[in-house]
């Protein structure tokens, strides 16, 4: 560990420290990020989700991106896991079926970021008890 | 680089800590091991959540999951459930006492939702004994702004402009008290946080230290640099060896980075902290008697003025400041007096912490701002009373304040509407009595405490408040006439004028206030001799009656001094004058048969 020598340099100092406090950052403010939501059961974790995941994240990091990754169970696709769930802020939740790292990719560049819609989504046929009102 | 996806935060407060989270933090981190999730998972500890209720707490981002009361042998599931599979574990999920559902997010926790953090603002969030967490959240950025960009009299007038008050009890103003400290000239200054919490039931201070040590530390030198003082000195009571281990720590790590020490940020300033510790006495929460302690005398208090900051430590200009003051002050500068001042009421800004404590549901630690109510406070963060029961007063202050009732319950708190209700901010602390409670006995209580504690330099609050305390067991026991009140009232009058300090000054608040809104209970126990609440033993009333009693000898037996007396199969008497009030006899009997007045 070396002396800060200046506001300058505490300023730099900060900025490359706040990408570990990121998680918890967001974790503040959820609702105003996109959340995706990758299906980690155990057919979610054999057919790769774990890769999927890491790739989501990293990508995210890279470019700063205003969203949060965290995993959930199996959502009953299991013939089309590794399954991830995207909320972007009022919008629907989307989900996409058979992800792999360049799907991973594309659900970024292409979904969050430009709003265009990815083939593999899989329609919405259920509703949740919380849905019911 | 390793990119974690998932934080999992153990609280490492003294609270969590006395139910094995060092153990908890142990499990998670070889069970992470032992599935191979390093890379993904990191385990934290972090300072208090505040909700020490349902204490150990494990709290998961970035899905907000809260675990309580978390056992060190949950561990192997949480990781292997949560961590790997995204499963939570609904057993440990808090449950809402109201709809009995899981809360699966904590934003959704009634304890929570009310809650504004701003001196907690990195409790619960950063690991305490890492700078660099506290850097990466705008650390020291504040001192940096100020050292390279203000003059002294620039931060002042922010601290002034924001509206800050003194969070120890007092409420004075902290931006004119440094503007003071600040125009006195001298050769040496010191900065004194005072860490020397003694309220009965309050722990803010201890909790700030040991989660968040830096924001206290970066405004001391934001304090330094204003009143023109190179040294800072924490009185902390011995008790707290977690929030010295604590502070320790973050003044070594502050100081390898330059953040303490010479040349601060490369600007010419210079200020160190130092440690000093108190033996706990009650007194020395106070700024004269505090000053006296740490200069190696006896813990007394002086005649004011001259104020600290004319004349402190080693007869120099000190300014003295509460632990919760200071937290608040680096979030004043990175997010501007303006901010401050928009929350909270108009003469109190800001939020305040308090120490929830006594018959209620959710004991623990909250923030909420200034002007928000007793009845949000008490039935929505803090989950109502304990076992259905109903809510009496609640004694805010500690020893110097005095207790509110239900006709408060609507009452915005801030510093001038509890002096208004007969009691006082005080550090926060909030006891909370439901009807079981005799309003005697809490006023006999505090002064059983503030007699411990005075010091005895004055004759008033040495000799008086043991007479107070003594005509109150007098009433407790049953020997208590109507004049007694009338009495208590004239001397605590006299005491409240004539002491020397304001621990004297207050002292008698407890007993006037709760002559003021249970005047009735204070009759009961004189006239009728009955205590309402049925706590003072000695009021109680044991006979047997005779119908119900078969004489089955159980009581007789179980007596401890052979008050009961009878032939078998046939109703027992209970002799008054040999009986002791101890309830033996009422909960042997299988028949009811035993009477309580």
């Amino acid at each position: 560990m070396n002396k800060i020598k200046s506001l300058d340099d505490l300023r730099k100092m900060k900025q490359n420290l706040e990408n570990g406090m990121n998680i918890r950052e967001k974790s503040n403010s959820p609702e105003s990020l996109v959340q995706i939501r990758v299906a980690m059961a155990t057919c979610g974790i054999a057919s790769g989700a774990r890769a999927v995941m890491n790739t989501l994240i990293e990508r995210i990091e890279k470019d700063k991106i205003p969203a949060v990754v965290t995993q959930g169970g199996c959502m009953g696709y299991c013939y089309a896991e590794p399954t991830v769930e995207v909320k972007v802020p009022g919008k629907d939740p989307v989900v996409f079926g058979y992800v792999d790292s360049k799907v991973a990719i594309d659900i970024i560049e292409k979904y969050v970021l430009q709003g265009e819609l990815l083939e593999g989504i899989i329609p919405v046929n259920y509703q949740t008890i919380n849905d019911k009102k | 680089m390793s990119h974690y996806k998932m934080h999992l935060l153990v609280c490492g407060g003294t609270g969590c800590r006395a139910s094995e989270s060092e153990k908890i933090t142990e499990n998670l981190n070889a069970e992470i091991k032992k599935l191979g999730l390093e890379n993904e998972a990191q385990v934290v500890v972090t300072g208090c959540f505040g909700f020490c209720e349902k204490g150990p707490i494990v709290k998961i981002v970035p899905d907000n999951t809260f675990y309580t009361q978390v056992k060190p042998e949950d561990c192997a599931e949480i990781v292997s459930e949560h961590v790997l599979k995204g499963r939570k574990v609904s057993r440990l999920l808090y449950e809402d006492p109201e709809t009995q559902k899981h809360v699966e997010d904590s934003k959704h926790m009634g304890f929570y939702q009310k809650q504004i953090r701003i001196a907690l603002r990195n409790c619960g969030f950063i690991d305490p004994e890492n700078i660099d967490e506290y850097i990466a959240r705008d650390g020291y950025a504040a001192l940096g702004n100020i050292l390279t960009e203000m003059s002294p009299q620039q931060a002042i007038d922010i601290m002034k402009k924001s509206g800050l008050r003194g969070r120890g009890g007092g409420g004075f103003p902290t931006g004119l008290k440094w503007e003071i400290a600040s125009s006195n000239k001298a050769d040496q200054k010191y900065v004194v946080c005072n860490a020397d919490e003694g309220d009965p039931g309050a722990f803010m201070d201890r909790s700030i230290l040991e989660g968040d040590p830096h924001s206290v530390i970066e405004a001391m030198a934001i304090c330094g640099y204003c009143i023109g003082a190179n040294k800072g000195i924490v009185y902390i009571r011995a008790e707290y060896p977690l929030a010295i281990k604590r502070l320790k720590i973050a003044a070594r790590q502050a100081r390898v980075y330059g953040l303490l020490g010479n040349d601060v940020l490369g600007t010419g300033f210079s200020f160190d902290i130092e440690l000093r510790y108190g033996a706990g006495a009650f007194v020395c929460g106070e700024e004269t008697a505090l000053i006296k302690s740490m200069e190696g005398l006896r813990g007394e208090p002086t005649v004011k003025p001259p104020f600290p900051a004319e004349k402190g430590y080693l007869g120099k200009p000190t300014n003295v400041n509460n632990v919760e003051t200071y937290a608040n002050v680096p979030a004043i500068f990175l997010k501007g007096p303006e901010w401050f001042a928009s929350i909270g009421t108009e003469k109190s800004k800001g939020t305040k912490v308090f120490a929830l404590a006594g018959k209620i549901n959710n004991v623990g630690l909250i923030e909420v701002p200034m002007g928000i109510t007793l009845r949000e406070v008490i039935f929505e963060i803090g989950g109502g009373i304990k076992d259905g029961k109903k809510f009496k007063a609640v004694q805010t202050g500690g020893p110097s304040g005095g207790c509110l009732t239900e006709k408060h319950l609507d009452t915005p708190i801030d510093f001038d509407n509890l002096i208004a209700a007969g009691s006082m901010m005080g550090s926060g602390g909030m006891i909370v009595m439901d009807e079981d409670d005799c309003m005697v006995s809490v006023a006999k209580f505090y002064l059983e405490f503030t007699v411990e504690e005075s010091c005895g330099k004055c004759a008033p609050c040495r000799i008086g408040n043991k007479r107070l305390h003594e005509i109150l067991e007098k009433i407790c026991n049953g020997k208590g006439t109507e004049a007694d009140i009338e009495y208590l009232k004239n001397l605590s009058k006299v005491i409240k004028d004539t002491a020397l300090c304001g621990l004297g000054q207050t002292s008698p608040n407890p007993v006037l206030s709760t002559i003021e809104h249970f005047l009735d209970e204070y009759k009961a126990h004189v006239t009728e001799r009955i205590c309402p609440a049925g706590q003072c033993k000695a009021l109680k009333l044991y006979t047997i009656i005779p119908e119900k009693c078969t004489g089955c000898t159980a009581c007789t037996r179980a007596c401890p001094v052979g008050a009961i007396s009878g032939e078998k199969r046939q109703p027992h008497i209970i002799d008054v004058d040999k009986c002791i009030r101890c309830g033996a006899c009422y909960d042997k009997c299988k028949f009811t048969a035993i009477h309580v007045q």
